[in-house]
């Protein structure tokens, strides 16, 4: 997917105690659309930067209520309709029997359509994005300000940044 | 309150813990790795020249025939399938359950079922006798009607159940792996593992926001995975229970096999997880004897239910007052195949109340050999299950054998080498347990760690 990145700037952290503090000033300081990055989900960073309630879980249900009538849908169709069979004296439309396939097929459509929601969400899958630092995704957490936010200025941020302990400063794209 | 046990040992530091886990991928392989995944890639080849001979020539090469229409390959379905059920008990209902433990062995749990489904979904496939024709498996429009399949059938319920099954745990499986294949493409030194592990990373950078949506996939993943693990068993099962078959035809089926299942599975783990533990010892901080001892715990618990579930059988057949289904227990117990019940009952109802002590239960080399008891134990349950209802219905002139044969012999080892190659390869190229998950939790029971 093509995404645009963005220059601005990035400090490093090295814990995880210093990357909340981080994120909870950097919010405080009014900046809207920068980052934390973290090798892991960090327990509380949701909070810190504000990040709202994911919406996968929207789609999980919508896909899941699809994946179940359409399951319904096939197996009434198939079986009632298109060409209708007599099988033992069973009812054409035999909902019982027709209720595992209509079970697996909304865990199938919710499962898959999460994955694909997340996709779109994560802009995933990228091809070579920049990394701000390859420790990132081992025991390094940073934070990063786009160059668009509001009351971006380099000089500042520098300072908060220094002051917040940050282990490096740059400017990076990310 | 009291104190608990450190998940991981040895006070790790976030970047040893990258470094240990990534090692076997970074790493060349071992001389026991190389012999363990030769010999086990021979039975592979072995296990192909074998299913060859049975497609090429056809099914009577098996020792299935009138009455026993269902033999070693559905038998072997089952088993497979049920070794599965731990992986995704581990991955999604311990996660339901906040069980912190599970992180560490969940990784390898799921590539185990996910290797298990596989080696399992070949065998109703082929025993379909013309596997060219399995298409007809699925309802597609046709130019025969369109003449629809029968989704009144179990066997086309288990259709669905399987191919969702497997489909759903290797997205589980994938998807828990991508910050992981992130990790090793950003500390690739060489080109060609940057780009392998930069593809299968899908280009993840562990932003806040994109682990927050993550987090909560994990958890809609395992939120689903948990009820259809469930039913797939349960369907499994139905493939026998919706059969007027005495001895088949019970509804103590759907949990007793999802308890056998998990059984069996966790018997699977603790055989492989002793393997892992011998191959790599620094994973011994991971996979700690904690882990080992919940393992056996749940041995011993779900031994028991399937213990509970033999007794129950026997009791309706009594209880139910019908002769077919008394008739058909009588004979399970003391016919031509009582032995089978036997070794069955011995290996899975018995064998693992060792694990009542201490002891036994933290002892490597004894759970191993319980474990390797559970898999014969389990793999016989469902030899009993098919064969001695089948050998032996309402008609004493409808009685008969199951005729082994070599193949049958063949096909059953040789999946273990279909398994055993993906298995090995698995520990060496994928991070055998979780990377990002096992981070947050690196402080529990040293007085931290209490998310």
């Amino acid at each position: 997917m093509a995404t645009i990145y963005k220059p601005g700037m990035a400090a490093i952290f090295e814990t995880e105690e210093a990357i909340l503090k981080a994120a909870h000033k950097v919010k405080e300081m009014g900046f809207k659309k920068f980052d934390a990055i973290t090798p892991y989900p960090v327990h509380g960073m949701e909070e810190a930067c504000g990040i709202q309630r994911s919406w996968i879980p929207y789609v999980a249900f919508v896909m899941g209520v699809f994946g179940c009538s359409s399951g319904w849908l096939l197996t009434w169709w198939t079986s009632a309709v298109n060409w209708p069979l007599n099988i033992g004296g069973k009812p054409f439309h035999s909902l019982p029997a027709f209720i595992p396939i209509m079970f697996e097929l909304t865990i199938l459509f919710s499962a898959l359509s999460s994955v694909a929601a997340l996709f779109y969400a994560c802009g995933l899958p990228r091809v070579n994005p920049p990394i701000i630092h390859p420790d990132l995704t081992c025991h390094k957490f940073a934070i990063f300000i786009p160059r668009d936010d509001v009351g971006y200025d380099e000089g500042k941020i520098e300072g908060m940044f220094q002051a917040l302990g940050a282990s490096a400063i740059k400017r990076a794209e990310f | 309150m009291m104190k608990r046990n450190p998940l991981v040992l040895g006070h790790k530091t976030l970047k040893q813990i990258t470094e240990d886990i990534v090692a076997p991928v970074e790493t060349m392989p071992s001389k026991g790795w190389l012999g363990l995944f030769l010999s086990a890639k021979m039975l592979f080849i072995f296990y192909i020249i074998t299913l060859a001979l049975v497609v090429s020539t056809g099914m009577g090469l098996l020792g299935v025939n009138h009455p026993n229409g269902w033999g070693t390959m559905i038998i072997t379905f089952v088993f497979w399938i049920g070794i599965g059920h731990a992986g995704t008990l581990i991955s999604a209902i311990l996660f339901l359950f906040r069980q912190k433990w599970r992180t560490s062995v969940a990784r390898t749990a799921e590539a185990m079922t996910v290797f298990a489904v596989m080696t399992a979904g070949l065998f109703p496939l082929l025993h379909t006798g013309r596997p060219w024709l399995d298409f007809w498996l699925f309802p597609y429009p046709n130019q025969r009607g369109p003449l629809w399949v029968n989704f009144r059938s179990p066997l086309l319920w288990d259709v669905f159940a399987v191919s969702t099954y497997a489909t759903v745990s290797m997205v589980f499986w994938y998807i828990g792996m991508v910050p992981d294949f992130a990790t090793i493409r950003d500390r690739a030194k060489n080109k060609i593992r940057h780009t392998v592990y930069g593809i299968l990373s899908l280009g993840w950078r562990g932003t806040a926001k994109n682990w927050s949506h993550y987090e909560m996939l994990y958890l809609l993943l395992a939120g689903l995975s948990a009820p259809l693990v469930l039913s797939v068993h349960t369907i499994v099962s139905f493939d026998f229970a919706v059969s007027n078959l005495p001895g088949w035809h019970t509804t103590i089926f759907p949990p007793y096999f999802v308890a056998g299942a998990i059984f069996s599975g966790f018997g699977m783990v603790v055989t492989l997880m002793t393997f892992v533990r011998i191959g790599f010892p620094e994973f011994k901080n991971y996979i700690t004897l904690d882990h080992m001892e919940v393992m056996n715990k749940i041995i011993m618990t779900t031994g028991l239910m399937v213990g509970y579930a033999y007794a129950s059988e026997f009791f309706v057949a009594w209880y139910s007052g019908n002769i077919y289904e008394r008739a058909v227990f009588i004979n399970r117990a003391l016919g031509a195949y009582g032995w089978s019940y036997w070794v069955m009952v011995s290996c899975n109802v018995l064998i693992p109340q060792l694990f009542w002590f201490k002891k036994i239960r933290r002892s490597i080399p004894i759970m191993f050999v319980i474990s390797i008891f559970v898999n014969i134990g389990m793999w016989f349950e469902r030899f009993v299950i098919t064969v001695t209802s089948l050998h032996h219905d309402f008609l004493p002139s409808n009685w008969g054998n199951y005729a082994w044969t070599m193949y049958d012999t063949a096909i059953l080892v040789g999946s273990f080498g279909m398994f055993l190659t993906l298995f090995l390869l698995y520990l060496r190229v994928f991070p055998a347990i979780s990377i990002a998950e096992i981070k947050p939790v690196k402080d529990v029971g040293y007085g931290g760690g209490q998310h």
